[in-house]
């Protein structure tokens, strides 16, 4: 039942519109609803689930409607025609836009498309080439043959298709290999790069969708007003779009619907009924809009959708599926990991200084030091989150030094986070497929058509396996964030297993566990070693660490105080000094 | 165009740019330390022009009822999260009785331009804590998205309520001095001299107020870390509401010294902040010489294409800051991780 809705709902679209007795008014506000609804789907991909905002949805919704309307009034363009032009338009506008903004700070991308949003109302009311203020008027309709689609009801049942269209296919794009990225976004950005995954790709993807929905909504609007002007595109107009998505519930596509339906339906009672309060004319409504966004962010932070539709917990069917291609796997008794006179300097602190040790292959090296003793920043040199002042990493002989997260974990290097960082909404396997984000090939388009099923099913297959591996299988479907902390970092190190990697580094992996499950944990560690894996952790506690390691190498004020078997290093008068001060 | 043309332009750019800077400057301070991107902060502007232009005319601005009915919500709103009752009470409910028994007293025989530019500031000004109490202080541990977005809400409710206070009709007001001083070719209007001597002057008042009292420097404090500052006792409610309080002054403020130059509507506001916001993101939204810096260049670009294309002025205002980002993000490693 639930698989076909889209059927269901394509047969209620071109049924319902012929209901005896639905007003005209309705016929037309459900017009509005629909066309809202596709764009503010596109809202909802990029601000509740990818962390984003944007205030130029309207302008984007105004550049597909400008689009087909210049072509078909003035060129003779068939309106069908317009769609894909609007499309392109959009999305150029928005990769431009995209491409300045998106690589900083969030607020950057509001406030860039805030003032260009502004900027391009003025720009369109100005120009005769957009028919100034008053806009393009007699816009030929859509054509079915010889049939004008001017019936209010007919066009509910393209608008509505429409929609129903653009739910499937933003549900398909979520549940892919980049949908999971654009969910990692929020919250998880450095986990999500730190498996390979783009980051600033990932963004400007979930806003150039965002954009194309909104292009689309936008020729929607013209076909059916069959006239433009630039007042419904402009700032006011996205911050409406906006106030929906917050609303209904930005974090779910169906939210959109939700939120579309209860803002223009609450539009219109108000623009009714507080001139007649008031006594005067004009655009009231802004005080109840803007007093509801703010008391639904108080109170009801996620929106309406999740307390009208509660969730469900879904199975995710595992199929069996061919096993995803491994990586070459080094042969032993050589260095994987050289790190070599490593230096870095904060300011005139010197944080690690001249550092070399090597992990070699079938290795578990432990780094361990005092607080403060530099291994943290160690850590976070050789995992690329930050770049050394000198020296140089080398895996393989190969110098990795300086490059960023998503290239380190393309060279078989995967890594756990001393505070855990799982993507909160989403279940436990789907954040272990995000590790496997890199053996998979499949884009935006081939999710949204779903040919990207075979793929998914090897990821998730992989996924299921190492969740058993660690020996988590049975909670698979659980939501990430309802797992115990201890839980939460073995799910880590079933990610880091799913990226296929020649070296683990985990920092702090015992951390916050209990007695027995440091015993599970050393027990899991032993045996990924003795498969052949190569492990570097930066640890605290000293009873883990001892009869775990191959071999210790112990830092203190950012210099290597101590290298050697675990035995030794007890025994080390420096390395006791160092933990105990001088007796 | 000859110079004394350029000249006349680049002093209007100098004077416009001048009132941009102030408004970067408190964007900047309330970013900074509330992580609040304030764009209420035109309303600010267009309240302090209204406000002063009625008492111009010697009549009771309707922004008296507005803070009013402000501090009344901002008494509820302060109950709900257990203040002390009795400051409360002193500061959002007794303040603006204050306030409307004085205008009501002092309006009617026009008491002169510093009396009323000083009665604007004491009606809008309060509003601003008010606003912070009742819309953002709930919402203190949020994102900076979620901020951003109750600010925008804030945004469209007090442009709306403008609408009612105010009226549809745009008001303009005397100007402060009908002097000027000629400088070989050209003058230089009284009101330009109000505004440069008053923006100087107060900038250097947030200098001293920032560099040398504590108050000011526990606002820096928080700024720099929210979490270090609450740990030696500086409130992160207070430090918002002085920041607040702040920001709401220099947009009233603002808004006092533009009205005798144009005609301000209730929804005029929000066009002169976006250009404080140019200037502010121009800057980084971080560096406060910077952003006064960048808001005279976006004066000065406003005043020449405000001369060469007159129609397309904003577009051209609000089109240069695609290159400044596009620089930014030329300079600036991707970030990876959440803005918190």
């Amino acid at each position: 039942m639930i698989r076909f809705w889209p059927i269901l709902a394509l047969v209620a679209c071109a049924i319902l519109p012929w209901t005896p007795g639905l007003p005209s008014f309705w016929v037309s506000l459900l017009n509005y609803i629909g066309i809202s609804s596709i764009l503010v789907v596109g809202l909802v991909v990029l601000t509740g689930i990818g962390g984003m905002t944007s205030f130029a949805q309207a302008s984007f919704m105004g550049f597909g409607a400008y689009a087909s309307a210049i072509l078909s009034t003035r060129y003779g363009v068939s309106p069908w025609l317009g769609l894909p032009a609007a499309i392109v338009v959009a999305a150029v506008g928005a990769a431009t836009i995209g491409a300045v903004t998106l690589r900083l700070r969030g607020y950057y991308l509001a406030l860039g498309t805030m003032a260009v949003s502004v900027s391009l109302y003025f720009l369109v009311a100005n120009l005769d080439f957009f028919g100034r203020n008053d806009g393009l008027s007699s816009i030929p309709p859509l054509m079915l043959g010889d049939y004008r689609l001017t019936d209010g009801r007919v066009y509910l049942t393209l608008v509505w298709a429409m929609l129903v269209a653009v739910v499937v296919a933003t549900n398909n794009l979520l549940d892919s290999r980049l949908g999971r990225a654009i969910r990692a976004l929020r919250g998880g950005a450095l986990a999500a790069a730190s498996f390979g995954v783009n980051t600033t790709r990932t963004r400007m993807l979930a806003f150039v969708y965002a954009a194309v929905l909104a292009a689309i909504a936008g020729w929607l609007y013209a076909h059916l007003q069959r006239s433009v002007n630039p007042t419904p595109f402009g700032l006011n107009a996205s911050i409406e779009y906006l106030l929906m998505a917050v609303l209904g519930g930005a974090g779910h596509v169906g939210g959109a619907v939700l939120g579309a339906l209860l803002v223009t339906v609450i539009n219109d009672l108000l623009q009714d009924f507080l001139p007649k309060l008031l006594g005067q004319r004009g655009n009231y409504e802004t005080i109840v809009f803007g007093m509801i966004l703010l008391g639904v962010l108080q109170f009801a932070r996620e929106g309406l959708w999740p307390h009208v539709f509660r969730g469900r917990v879904q199975r995710r069917e595992i199929a069996s599926a061919p096993p995803l291609n491994r990586r070459a796997r080094p042969v032993g008794g050589s260095a994987i990991l050289a790190v070599d006179h490593l230096e870095k300097r904060f300011g005139g602190l010197v944080a690690v200084n001249d550092l070399s040790f090597a992990v070699g292959v079938g290795e578990i090296v432990g780094l361990i030091g005092p607080n403060g003793a530099g291994k943290s920043t160690s850590f976070n040199l050789i995992t690329g989150v930050a770049s050394p002042s000198a020296g140089t990493v080398a895996l393989f002989g190969q110098p990795i030094t300086g490059l960023p997260p998503p290239a380190i974990a393309r060279h078989g290097v995967a890594r756990s986070f001393q505070h855990v960082k799982l993507v909160p909404g989403m279940s436990v396997i789907e954040n272990v497929a995000i590790g496997a984000h890199l053996r998979g090939q499949a884009g935006a388009l081939a999710a949204i058509c779903r040919r990207d099923r075979a793929e998914e099913a090897q990821i998730f297959a992989e996924a299921a396996r190492q969740l058993d591996r660690v020996g988590l299988g049975q909670l698979a479907d659980r939501p990430a964030d309802s797992l115990a902390l201890g839980q939460q970092r073995v799910v880590e190190i079933a990610r880091a297993m799913c990226l296929d990697p020649v070296l683990l580094l985990l920092d702090e992996p015992a951390a916050g566990l209990r007695h027995a499950e440091k015993a599970e944990l050393a027990a899991l560690l032993r045996r990924l070693r003795d498969e052949g894996m190569s492990i570097l952790l930066v640890e605290h506690d000293m009873e883990f660490v001892m009869g775990l390691v191959d071999r210790l190498v112990v830092m203190d004020f950012g210099i290597k105080l101590a290298e050697g078997p675990a035995e030794q290093i007890r025994r080390d008068p420096a390395v006791i000094e160092a933990y105990l001060g001088i007796a | 165009m000859d110079s004394t043309i350029a000249a006349i332009l680049v002093q209007d750019g100098i004077v416009n740019g001048a009132i941009y800077a102030l408004l970067a400057l408190s964007l900047v301070l309330v970013f900074a330390v509330t992580r609040v991107v304030f764009v209420p902060q035109g309303e600010f502007v267009a309240y302090g022009a209204l406000t002063y232009a009625a008492l111009d005319t010697g009549t009771l601005p309707g922004s008296l009822w507005l803070l009013a009915g402000l501090g009344a919500a901002a008494f509820l709103a302060g109950l709900a999260q257990r203040r002390p009752i009795f400051g409360l009470a002193l500061s959002s409910l007794v303040l603006p009785a204050a306030i409307i028994a004085t205008s009501w007293l002092l309006v009617p025989s026009k008491p002169g331009i510093l009396a009323n530019a000083l009665l604007s500031l004491a009606i809008v000004t309060p509003i601003a804590p008010y606003i912070y109490r009742i819309g953002f202080q709930p919402l203190a541990e949020a994102s900076v998205l979620v901020l951003l977005i109750a600010a925008v809400a804030v945004h469209l409710a007090l442009m709306g309520l403008g609408l009612v206070f105010f009226g549809p009709e745009g008001s303009r007001a005397s100007a402060f001095s009908a002097a000027s001083v000629s400088v070989g070719d050209f003058s230089l209007s009284g009101q330009a001299l109000w505004i440069l001597g008053l923006t100087g002057a107060l900038m250097i008042g947030l200098y001293g107020f920032f560099g040398f009292t504590l108050l000011g420097r526990a606002l820096r404090a928080t700024a720099v870390n929210r979490l270090g500052a609450r740990l030696v006792g500086i409130g992160t409610a207070q430090s918002g509401s002085i920041a607040f309080t702040l920001a709401g002054a220099i947009g009233a403020l603002s808004g006092i010294l533009v009205v005798p130059l144009t005609t301000v509507y209730y929804d005029s506001g929000f066009v002169i902040g976006l250009k404080g916001f140019t200037a502010a993101i121009i800057a980084g939204m971080a560096s406060y010489p910077g952003a006064v810096l960048a808001a005279v260049l976006v004066g000065v670009l406003e005043s020449f294409s405000s001369f060469w294309a007159s129609a397309f002025k904003e577009v051209i205002v609000f089109t240069a800051i695609i290159p400044v980002l596009l620089w930014r993000s030329l300079r600036h490693a991707a970030i990876e991780d959440d803005d918190e």
